[in-house]
């Protein structure tokens, strides 16, 4: 009973704080000068425990703030609100035009809501609060009495670490030497760079006139750079086995119509084409007959993608290359002009823009893996999916009756021949898989890079590139170039930037093929030329 | 037998001399003027030129529904260079002297219009370039009705130094390798070093045309970011490679808030690409943006609606306006005023009659040609992004302020400040 009384009365407190919020201060928001919008949105974030400045900032961080005329406004769905009192304006103004703030006063807004949420009863919320300001905090200093109130009132374990870093951050500010002593070497366990610009300052004898809190700094600083390193390489080995793992799914393919086969196939790049423009075209029936599963149509464009490609590439086969086995010169021309074919035939069917082709939900964002290395989720899921490409190729390669059947006919065709093989047969099959495991390529790309008509212009020298590196014939060699160049290029561009990276990689690779032209791996054994 | 195949000459024969017939009549009653369309419609450019295409089939369109230009309808003349370079200089060649054009409407990067420039001095032709681009150029065949550099760049870092965009005392210049981005990063450059920012607060990163794979930039941006001050970017990416930039921006987790990036090739057209909730507060600067609201935008706005739904254009429901369509259209009716003004549609006589026309612009503002300097004077506005790829303007300037296209932040431009 006494407890309701208790609510009711900061109920009441409440509802006679709401006739506090300043009416004129709230029309300064719709103010063309900055200055006067900035001091009005502080001062609505210094009445922050009222009410009605919360409702107007939340609606203010939710860009549901208006101006109707003279009036500031909340739109609430159908209703339109005063944003003084919160009372619902009959008949609402026919038109208002929405107010925006830009970046640096909407980072006030957040962490004003976010202040008032730390001292929320609901756990969810603030765990979130103390992760939204940790994550951005402008000037935090006036914020160290709310942060020492709710650190006291914390139980949370998984809160109160984030909390303690906050009143540390805070506390770098304070006029108390010992306080700011303390907090530099709460800080100096951090890992983030966000606390090391934080530090940065207080190195300088104009900011920090203590000498103690300067050297600690130093130490810190020292600390924390240590850590940083660390994450940034490992960031740097993640980017170029990304880059590597794109390099493999696109060369793949190739590593089976060339490195195995022999053929010289320029419409490599085309076939990945065909690959990415199935995952656009399997994202285009998803959102028109099942927009439910629309996140999953990369699912579904994976099988769809091999076969496509499989076909374009069987039906290659079959009209072109198979006539011009043996004859590098003339495949290397007809595969050309069968790649302007599809690249004009793309041209026709889909236009020549790019076209959009989405990450779903669950490929976007990354995950933190430290405070300074985040790793996306749709090259996580390239990497994974270029480990399962190429378990598959092996399996197929080494397991199966097929991939014997294709291993002895580019070994020896004609005691193949003898024995029953049927050459042919297996010359447009292998082609097929090949080309459909390019078209598997093509959709990973579709993930991260602009998918159009030309895409595959971009791929082919890569692609040929990494399957001579690596030796070929070779699925092994393949592999090790794929990721060797996608690392070096990375580490390359990371201190030489991306054009002179793109010279030193080509460079690199024809001296290494004047050294060694077989490769990094070359075949071994008894076999027929 | 033999009937039927005389026959069938027969009718081959008089459906031909009708097909001739009737072409030669065409082309004798159509007593038109025809207009160049010198844009790429395929390879890296295509995102951002196909609609500048539109939009000038669609002005034409509106200028032959009043009457065309000195009584004739105007015909346009569309080819596509296909972001190849050296083609856009054979293409303008062949409208010319092939298709004998009146003037040209064209061209996006500056690496383009250079090479078409020699083209149209040789055979004094003339040039409407829509984009905004590095300066540095003032050619008597050319009128540029895009933004030079103290139209757009300059107030678009003054903005990021100032306490209103976050008081940015670090810059990276991130470009795509070509004469516009190195330009541009050589005038903001000294630019900063007037404002007092030390060399070693700026780094310039380039990356080659189509470059898909932004992981090492965005980590060292971070990196750089995480060095003290605060950090801005300003991009002048340009063409498809910013889809995957600003994929690999939202799916690193920079935020606006940390490092705001203020792109001068970004507008509503290339995020229309791109899921712009991860990007909700990035910058761009231009003189128009398709958010401005007045009655002249929206007139521009519903008149390209329309011609998006007629011309069947991929998605027409959701298209967008920005600010090079924006300058062809207004560059398009300033021309036609011209002609007007010039009663002929001789090279010479237009120039002349150029300088001075005025028309009343979406942006809001009516922009006027110099009388001298062959540039639009227009407004600045400097926009963050929306959730929904839309522009939210945070600054802008009270007026349109004239162009200096020989920049006075490159040394040797002293004695060209009064063009």
């Amino acid at each position: 009973m006494k407890r309701l009384l208790f609510l009711i009365s900061l109920w009441l407190w409440a509802g006679v704080a709401a006739a506090a919020l300043d009416p004129a201060r709230v029309k300064d928001l719709a103010s063309d000068d900055f200055d006067v919008k900035q001091a009005a949105v502080a001062a609505l974030a210094a009445a922050g425990d009222d009410a009605d400045a919360q409702r107007l900032l939340k609606a203010l961080s939710d860009d549901a703030v208006a101006v109707a005329g003279e009036r500031v406004v909340i739109v609430a769905g159908d209703q339109v609100l005063d944003a003084a009192t919160g009372a619902a304006i009959k008949p609402a103004p026919a038109n208002s035009e929405s107010l925006s703030l830009n970046n640096s006063l909407r980072q006030q807004v957040d962490g004003a809501l976010a202040a008032v949420r730390l001292l929320s009863t609901d756990r969810a919320e603030r765990l979130a609060a103390a992760r939204a300001l940790l994550a951005d905090m402008g000037d935090g200093a006036a914020l160290l009495p709310l942060f020492d109130k709710a650190l006291a009132q914390e139980q949370d374990g998984e809160i109160k670490p984030i909390l303690a870093q906050l009143a540390a951050q805070a506390a770098l500010g304070s006029p108390d030497v010992a306080r700011r002593l303390q907090a530099v070497r709460d800080l100096s366990g951090s890992g983030s760079a966000a606390v090391k610009a934080l530090l940065l300052p207080l190195l300088d004898a104009a900011n920090e006139p203590e000498e103690k809190v300067r050297l600690e700094a130093g130490t810190a600083i020292k600390a924390i750079d240590a850590r940083l390193a660390w994450s940034d390489t490992a960031g740097q080995i993640f980017t170029g086995i990304s880059l590597g793992s794109i390099l493999l799914l696109a060369a793949l393919g190739l590593a089976i119509t060339y490195g195995v086969m022999g053929v010289i196939n320029m419409a490599h790049g085309e076939l990945l084409m065909v690959g990415a423009y199935s995952a656009y075209a399997m994202q285009a029936l998803f959102r028109a007959k099942f927009p439910e599963f629309v996140d999953y149509y990369v699912l579904a464009a994976v099988p769809v993608a091999f076969f496509v490609a499989a076909a374009v590439g069987m039906l290659m086969e079959r009209t072109v290359i198979r006539h011009l086995y043996g004859r590098p010169l003339e495949t290397l021309l007809a595969t050309w002009g069968l790649s302007l074919v599809l690249i004009q035939a793309a041209r026709l069917l889909f236009g020549a823009q790019n076209v959009e082709v989405a990450n779903p939900a669950w490929m976007s964002g990354g995950v933190q893996l430290a405070e300074n290395l985040s790793l996306p989720w749709n090259r996580l899921v390239i990497v994974a999916f270029s480990g399962f490409v190429l378990l598959l190729v092996w399996l197929m390669m080494n397991k199966t009756r097929l991939g014997m059947f294709v291993r002895a006919v580019t070994q020896n065709r004609p005691m193949a021949g003898c024995v029953g093989v049927p050459t042919a047969r297996i010359d447009t099959l292998a082609f097929g898989i090949g080309s459909g495991i390019a078209g598997l390529g093509g959709v990973a790309l579709s993930q991260i890079a602009n998918v159009g008509p030309d895409m595959g212009q971009g791929y082919i020298v890569d692609s040929f590139m990494v399957v001579v590196l690596g030796g070929v014939g070779q699925l092994a060699g393949a592999v090790w170039a794929a990721l060797g160049l996608g690392v070096v290029t990375k580490f390359l561009e990371g201190w030489a930037g991306a054009v002179i990276a793109k010279i030193l990689v080509l460079v690199f690779i024809i001296i290494f093929i004047q050294k060694r032209p077989q490769g990094l791996f070359a075949l071994k054994g008894r076999f027929v030329d | 037998m033999q009937n039927r195949r005389t026959f069938l000459k027969a009718a081959v024969l008089s459906a031909s001399i009708a097909a001739m017939g009737g072409l030669s009549a065409s082309a004798y009653a159509a007593d038109t003027i025809k207009v160049g369309i010198l844009h790429s419609l395929s390879g890296t450019m295509a995102i951002s030129e196909t609609a500048l295409k539109e939009t000038a089939l669609m002005t034409i369109e509106e200028i032959n529904a009043k009457g065309g230009v000195l009584g004739k309808k105007l015909e346009p003349v569309v080819v596509d260079p296909a972001s190849d370079w050296p083609k856009f200089a054979e293409k303008a060649r062949q409208l010319l002297s092939q298709d004998k054009v009146a003037v040209t409407f064209g061209c996006w990067t500056s690496v383009s219009r250079k090479s078409v420039l020699p083209v149209y001095k040789e055979l004094n032709g003339l040039l409407f370039y829509p984009v905004q681009y590095e300066g540095e150029e003032l050619e008597k065949n050319v009128f540029y009705t895009g933004a030079a550099p103290n139209q757009q760049a300059i107030p678009a870092v003054e903005y990021l130094m100032s306490k209103e965009g976050g008081s940015a005392k670090r810059f990276v210049l991130l470009g795509t390798d070509y004469v516009y981005p190195r330009t541009t990063n050589k005038i903001l450059r000294a630019f900063l070093k007037s404002k007092g920012v030390a060399d070693a607060d700026i780094i310039e990163e380039y990356t080659p045309f189509g470059h898909s794979d932004y992981q090492t930039i965005i980590a060292k941006i971070k990196k750089f970011a995480g060095e003290g001050k605060k950090t801005a970017v300003i991009s002048t990416i340009n063409g498809d490679s910013n889809v995957p930039f600003y994929k690999e921006l939202g799916n690193a987790g920079l935020k606006a808030k940390d490092v705001p990036v203020v792109a001068f090739s970004v507008g509503e057209e290339e995020l229309r690409g791109v899921d712009a909730k991860p990007l909700v507060g990035h910058l761009a600067a231009w003189n128009y943006f398709m958010s401005v609201k007045n009655p002249e935008n929206d007139k521009f706005i519903k008149m390209y609606r329309d011609w998006a739904k007629k011309a069947k254009l991929p998605k027409a429901d959701t298209v967008v306006t920005n600010d090079p369509m924006e300058a062809t259209y207004v560059g398009i009716h300033m021309w036609a005023q011209a002609v007007e003004k010039a009663k002929s549609t001789d090279t010479d006589k237009v120039i002349a009659a150029m300088g001075g026309q005025t028309f009343k612009a979406p942006s809001g503002f009516t922009l006027k040609m110099d009388e001298t300097n062959h540039h639009l004077h227009k407004p600045v506005f400097i926009g963050e992004i929306k959730a929904d790829g839309q522009f939210n303007t945070v600054w802008k300037t009270k007026g349109p302020i004239r162009a200096q296209p020989w920049s006075p932040f490159i040394p040797g431009n002293e004695s060209k400040q009064k063009l």
